[in-house]
């Protein structure tokens, strides 16, 4: 399959004439070069022009990783970030795995630069190590005497272009561990001012998103769905959409979730589906309201929690609670939230004369199509391709373990003669109200402190619904009944308190769940931090000393204190302009450690208005300054954004939001001013 | 029903039913889609396009309702002196993420310093209040308008 799969469209100039280098890996996994994709899956392509092409194994969202990946291969191969291009890998879970996720090719859990760092680095340094090498024999001088500088081989008086090579190159052995430019050498990592690859496309109209995608002759479909989560088509009557142009037909979906709609254009396929008339079978449908849910919640959090997290004493965390001189307790809750990225959900479909079946989706994680539609169209993996387009963001909605939109689309497509593409369409309503939100958590803590304000027990109890559990990634991430995406960023605090111990409880999950930028941290972070900020206040104690006394030792505690130190500084800590008031916080998510100071104006009484946030970050090596501090910027604006006003809430199982006027988005004169600090 | 459309510079011939919205004339029968589908209901900007030099939301602007008017669309902005400047200093800022509403938001920008050429913070936050960017990418918006601006001056 890595053989076949390799040969892809988006490969420019593929068919034009001249050798062309590919260094990838081999079916066994060691880096090659060769003059053809059959023999290898590659990593970097360069033609005889010259052109290089970095394939991106992970898909772009917004995050940056296709200009973080392209930067890596442009370092390693001694080239400008403008004399390089990027292409979408297609779907090959040997080659193109996330090698933090075993054999699944995907995007998600900070891990996209963190996994390729050394792959791509090594498959840039091979390019570069056959082309020197082809260009030293050709000058009859020796290796070490020649150099790639801005995208042209110099050295001994020479200078030729990188395209000269590319077939003598094709020929030769990769070392096994190429060497790397060291840090020391780096023009481009690091760097703040390399700029992404997609500004250009993305501001002149020209980026083609998967909604963008016009295959010839292709439909449109949209599904009715019902209004209370999980109800299933009894029968419906389109009779009233027959005086749509463009209407060509409905149909219920084999797994009776809904009726798809098929048009000859997106318009006609909207008005179509709102004439439809469906019976729908409620039994099996979700009936509880939010309020249910979060009164089932809260009584979880009252009853003895079903799991202790950690394995703790939680009688001797009891014991240092009675002993202490005050007790700070909190409760919270948070709500069902929705993902809503700015592109609604869409893929398409299409079947080659050949009877392969091509995927054209914005893909965040392809395995899991690609997998999904080998069964459902009873076909081989190497005969199901998948073509990656531009997204227009996820916050992990496109990332669902049972590849729902997909899965939908080829319900869809299969009831078609598949001579035409279907392109399935959804609205935002659909998202809005189409499930896969944030699952809604509850936490009571309890803090128990000397007559010296120190911390001596610390009981945390969290109750929600798991995002895992029933789900193909149960089996690695729930153990011994605790999803750990329930408990993360709580149970595993770097902040070293004594007595602590941590519940969780398992609440049956109202409608689907699923993770939403930062998962767990969502409601761990807020929970953990605020309780930091109530013992502080309660210990009369400066919030920032505070929880410097909780990071002493350890290297994750020196890097959080480092991040909560930076952060001060800059923000001129307890130095707010008079009528401003500062808060700092601090939290350790996905192997990344960040602080934040906010100021903020205004009253309890008559609303806050955030002036100012400082931001400081330690996310090991920033590949792209400038991106991740543009990932700060997004990510605090997106916390924001939810924690001020919006939440799914639910009235008999149905969602009580529709679109934006109602899940109302973080708008530019919510924030002010965020400077991003990177260690 | 056949309209005739002066689309970015161009005589355009369609068929469509009078209550189409300009936003799927625009995509679906034209195919130009760097004007975006966000919501559909005007309240998030991706859609937005120029009307004889004023930026409206296409999702809520009627077929019927475009005769005799000159429509641009992000792919024809930089014909203007103004809209080459914001797309400019969006590359020089790399205000995008995942780009999706920045089409609008530069069709926005356009509108704002079209009227305005040096506007405030809190102009800027008025007239833009309506683009949506999930990704929050208002700073660089902010900056990016105050950036065009400069490049305008100069």
């Amino acid at each position: 399959m890595a053989l076949e799969t390799s040969r892809r469209g988006f490969l420019k100039g593929a068919a034009a004439a001249g050798a062309v280098l590919f260094v990838g890996a081999r079916p066994d996994g060691v880096l090659a070069a060769s003059n053809t994709d059959t023999m290898i899956t590659p990593f970097v392509r360069i033609d005889a022009n010259g052109v290089v092409t970095a394939i991106v194994k992970h898909f772009e969202m917004g995050q940056g990783t296709a200009t973080g990946l392209t930067t890596l291969i442009a370092e390693e191969m001694g080239l400008r970030m403008d004399q390089i291009e990027y292409g979408f890998a297609p779907s090959n879970p040997q080659v193109y795995n996330n090698l933090f996720f075993g054999p699944t090719q995907g995007t998600g859990g900070s891990t996209a630069m963190a996994n390729s760092f050394m792959q791509y680095r090594q498959a840039g340094a091979g390019a570069r190590a056959v082309l020197i090498e082809a260009a030293a024999q050709t000058w009859g001088v020796t290796s070490g005497s020649l150099d790639i500088i801005d995208g042209m081989i110099v050295g001994g008086g020479q200078s030729a272009p990188l395209g000269d090579f590319v077939a003598a190159a094709a020929a030769l052995s990769v070392a096994a561990e190429p060497v790397l430019k060291s840090p020391d050498q780096w023009r481009l990592i690091g760097n703040p001012s390399v700029r992404r690859t997609d500004a250009e496309i993305k501001g002149n109209g020209q980026a083609i998103f998967g909604m963008d995608l016009d295959l010839p002759n292709q439909m449109i479909a949209m599904v009715k769905r019902p209004e209370q989560m999980g109800a299933t088509v009894i029968s419906f009557d389109a009779s009233g959409a027959e005086g749509i142009k463009g209407f060509i037909r409905a149909a219920t979906l084999p797994n009776q979730a809904g009726v798809a709609v098929y048009a000859e254009n997106t318009w006609a396929a909207m008005q179509a589906r709102d004439l439809i008339d469906v019976t729908w079978d409620t039994s099996t449908a979700e009936t509880r309201s939010s309020d249910q849910i979060k009164a089932e919640i809260m009584a979880a959090l009252n009853a003895p929690a079903q799991f202790n997290v950690n394995k703790t004493d939680a009688a001797a965390t009891e014991a240092k609670m009675a002993e202490a001189s005050t007790v700070v307790e909190e409760t919270f809750y948070f709500p069902l939230l929705a993902h809503a990225p700015m592109e609604p959900m869409n893929c398409t479909i299409e079947q080659t004369p050949e009877g392969k079946i091509i995927l054209h989706d914005g893909c965040q994680i392809p395995t899991g199509p690609h997998m999904a539609f080998a069964q459902i169209f009873n076909l081989p993996m190497d005969q199901i391709e998948i073509r990656t387009l531009l997204t227009g963001g996820s916050f992990g909605r496109r990332a669902t373990p049972e590849a729902d939109y997909q899965v939908e689309a080829a319900l869809a497509f299969m009831l078609t003669d598949r001579s035409r593409p279907v392109k399935l369409v959804w609205t935002r309503e659909d998202d809005i109200r189409g499930g896969y939100y944030r699952p809604a958590f509850g936490h009571r803590v309890r803090v128990g402190l000397d007559k010296n304000g120190q911390i001596i027990a610390w009981d945390h109890h969290i109750a929600g619904q798991s995002i895992m559990r029933g789900t193909p990634f149960e089996g690695f991430a729930v153990h011994d009944g605790v999803d750990h995406s329930s408990v993360e960023g709580a149970s595993d605090t770097p902040y070293q308190i004594p007595n602590a111990h941590f519940g969780l409880s398992d609440v049956p999950k109202a409608t689907n769940v699923l993770w939403w930028r930062a998962v767990g941290h969502t409601h761990t972070a807020y929970v953990m931090e605020v309780m930091m900020d109530k013992a502080a206040r309660a210990a009369g104690a400066d919030p920032l000393q505070f929880r410097l006394g909780y990071l002493t030792d350890g290297v994750d505690q020196i890097r959080k204190a480092g991040v909560l130190r930076l952060a001060a500084e800059k923000a001129g800590w307890g130095q707010a302009p008079a009528g401003h008031a500062q808060g700092i916080a601090v939290h350790k998510s996905f192997g990344s450690y960040v602080a934040e100071v906010v100021e903020v104006s205004g009253s309890p009484a008559d609303g806050v208005r955030i002036e100012r946030v400082t931001c400081a970050v330690d996310c090991g090596i920033a590949v792209n300054p400038d991106l991740v501090a543009a990932q700060m910027e997004g990510g605090i604006g997106y916390g924001i954004g939810h924690a001020m006003r919006d939440q799914i809430t639910l009235t008999d199982g149905a969602p009580d939001q529709w679109n934006f006027p109602d899940y109302e988005p973080l708008r530019i004169s919510d924030i002010g001013a965020i400077d991003v600090h990177i260690v | 029903m056949a309209f005739t459309l002066n689309l970015n510079g161009e005589t355009k011939n369609v068929e469509a039913d009078a209550g189409t919205p300009l936003l799927w004339v625009i995509r679906d029968e034209l195919k130009l889609t760097g004007t975006k589908f966000g919501c559909g209901v005007a309240s998030c900007g991706a859609c937005t396009v120029h009307l004889d030099g004023v930026p409206v939301r296409s999702c809520q602007t009627y077929v019927e309702d475009v005769d005799g008017s000159e429509i641009t669309t992000i792919e024809a902005i930089a014909g203007n002196e103004i809209g080459a400047a914001v797309q400019q200093a969006w590359m020089e800022l790399d205000v995008v993420q995942c780009g999706y509403c920045q089409s609008g938001q530069i069709m926005s920008a356009v509108g704002l310093l079209s009227e305005n050429p040096k506007p405030s913070v809190q102009e800027i936050e008025d007239y833009m209040y309506g683009n949506a960017c999930r990704c929050a990418a208002y700073q660089r918006i902010r900056a990016g308008i105050q950036r065009a601006s400069e490049i305008l001056e100069a």
